[in-house]
């Protein structure tokens, strides 16, 4: 069984966020980068089906150079190879232009799965998994916490919790699939699997040798355009309310929730 | 010349959900602000009946896809059928919810349609005949305006719980059509084999107008008692913080914050937590916040319009038990 996961590097879920002096992104110097949270969900789970049925696990990661770390994580948890989709001309891409690049990319890797997180924790678009199963024209199942594959590897089932309740999914492969917190506990990656990662191959590809026109993407080519970014609105100072005992205390919050903010 | 509003409402097992309402009410607030109609659109199985309520909220017509292939949301099916229901109408703006249908279909719709596409909005506005959004990203911790190329439609999802629903009125109706399009089984290529009600049968906390939520300060599983008490005195959903669900006192499915859920009732109350960035983040657009902790450094009071600083074991059922003389 061969297994993809798509991953995003993003700034570290403990980062300031500060907007950077064109206003218009955020400013990077200062920033961690780290390995989207949802997709590690995505890595282990492929790292998992491969011990039960064997196969190869690729990684794709788009954007700087500095993805390639991202990707080295990902091969030191255990996956066999990694691509990088690195050009200046993806500067700034959006969501549709970042899903036709990763596609273009999976097409030239033999899968059965592929895995995408639910969403990036920068950007909190959740739109290129869907997209990139569009692109490839297979069925997509959003937001798992569970999965199962049937003993011949063809069928998928997977749990995708919805407001209220929890729907049970079932598709064939080939499938895209985007990865929740639940699904599974991600690995760490051990010491000698950091030193096997160094080895392991980790080919770059740019937009040219995807066959893809640098045209079509980058910031001029946004579907969605970007008019700023603003820190966001804060809240007025509260109102700590005293008293000599929690009674007391509680007393004046109900009248307070039920008078002053009309909530209960 | 694209031209008009359109919202896609949502349906579950036949009943109207309440994100529709959200969608049709701001859909409505757009189309008079550019001088345009509202089309509401609703799919689904044996649910013509349901369509003319949308008038009253001020969609002038409703586009119903009747079949029993849509009864059940499945992303192929809709997603062929709403593309084709756009196509033929033209819309300039498409509105969708940012549930888990809307998130699921917007990826899959915007590149079906090679739009862009704004996830998760919380304000909307038309300038020069484009629609501006404003959207939280990196969880709150930001906000991005956004607006589109000429493409047409200018597609987003609207976080639920965000947009006022305006009063029906009666007076109002809607021209109620059925959508022409065609559907072939072999195109869907998903199907839900079961469907598992949650346990806790309260409102998801995504859709909750009131939520109590619980951190490390509840010292255990047992220790959401006396929240449970105070939300069913309320009727308000439980969520919890991350450390509180990697503790394993709660599932996943209460985690509020970046890495879980983003919410937005009219009542947030916090108990025994701290306040870590990434959980003022999943509950910075809570219309009033109320924060319960020991510590009276904790970060969550400086987000809080109300706070208690005292032992919440203490606090919490006092408040369920003041909470019940008022109300």
């Amino acid at each position: 069984m061969n297994i993809i996961v798509c991953m995003k590097q993003v700034p570290d879920t403990e980062a300031q966020i500060k907007i950077g002096p064109d206003g218009k992104s955020i400013a990077e110097n200062d920033i961690k980068w780290v390995m989207n949270p949802y997709d590690e969900y995505g890595v282990e789970e492929a790292l998992r089906l491969k011990e039960k049925f064997g196969g190869e696990v690729t990684v794709i990661g788009l954007g700087p150079k500095r993805v390639a770390e991202s990707i080295r994580t990902a091969l030191a948890m255990g996956a066999d190879k990694g691509i990088l989709i690195t050009d200046p001309a993806l500067d700034g891409s959006d969501s549709l232009a970042v899903a036709k690049a990763l596609a273009a990319a999976i097409k030239t890797v033999s899968y059965d799965i592929i895995f995408a997180g639910q969403r990036g924790v920068d950007d909190d678009s959740g739109l290129v998994g869907a997209a990139i199963a569009e692109y490839l024209d297979i069925p997509q199942i959003s937001i798992i916490t569970k999965l199962e594959v049937s003993e011949d590897g063809k069928t998928v089932k997977a749990n995708r919790p919805v407001e209220g309740e929890t729907h049970v999914v079932e598709a064939n492969t080939p499938v895209l699939l985007t990865t929740q917190k639940g699904l599974n506990e991600p690995r760490y990656a051990s010491l000698p699997g950091i030193m096997k990662a160094k080895k392991k191959p980790l080919d770059e590809k740019t937009l040219e040798s995807l066959g893809l026109n640098a045209a079509e993407f980058g910031k001029d080519a946004r579907k969605l355009k970007i008019v700023a970014l603003t820190p966001p609105p804060q809240r007025a100072a509260g109102k700590i309310i005293d008293g000599d005992s929690p009674q007391t205390k509680a007393a004046q919050l109900a009248k307070l929730l039920h008078e002053e903010a009309k909530v209960i | 010349m694209a031209q008009g509003v359109m919202i896609i409402a949502e349906q579950r097992d036949g009943d109207i959900r309440k994100i529709s309402y959200e969608l049709t009410s701001e859909g409505k607030r757009l189309a008079d602000a550019s001088g345009q109609e509202l089309t509401a659109v609703l799919l689904g199985s044996n649910i013509k009946d349901k369509a003319a309520l949308f008038g009253k909220y001020g969609a002038k017509k409703v586009i119903v896809a009747d079949d029993p292939r849509l009864a059940k949301y499945t992303t192929d099916a809709y997603a062929s059928v709403i593309a084709q229901i756009v196509k033929a109408a033209g819309p300039a703006i498409l509105l969708l919810g940012a549930s888990s249908q809307g998130k699921d279909l917007a990826g899959r719709l915007a590149a079906k349609l090679g739009v862009g596409m704004a996830q998760d909005c919380t304000k909307f506005a038309v300038e020069g005949g484009k629609l501006v959004a404003t959207r939280p990203i990196y969880a709150g911790k930001a906000y991005a305006q956004v607006s589109y190329d000429d493409s047409y439609p200018n597609m987003a999802t609207a976080r639920p719980n965000v947009m006022a629903i305006i009063p029906p009125n009666d007076a109002l109706t809607a021209e109620v059509v059925d959508a022409a399009f065609t559907l072939d089984d072999s195109a869907i290529k998903t199907k839900v084999v079961d469907a598992i009600k949650d346990e806790s049968g309260k409102v998801d906390l995504t859709e909750a107008d009131k939520i109590v939520s619980g951190g490390r300060g509840m010292k255990g599983p047992e220790g959401f008692d006396v929240l449970e008490k105070l939300a069913d005195a309320i009727r308000a959903s439980v969520g919890a913080s991350r450390s509180a669900v990697d503790a394993g006192w709660r599932t996943q499915n209460d985690q509020v914050g970046q890495t879980g859920k983003v919410v937005s009732p009219n009542l947030y109350i916090a108990c025994g937590i701290s306040g870590a960035i990434q959980h003022l983040a999943g509950m910075s657009t809570s219309k009033y916040v109320v924060a319960i902790n020991k510590d009276p450094e904790a970060p969550i009071f400086q987000k809080a319009d109300y706070g208690i600083v005292d032992d919440l074991f203490n606090v919490v059922p006092a408040l369920t038990e003041e909470i019940k003389k008022v109300i």
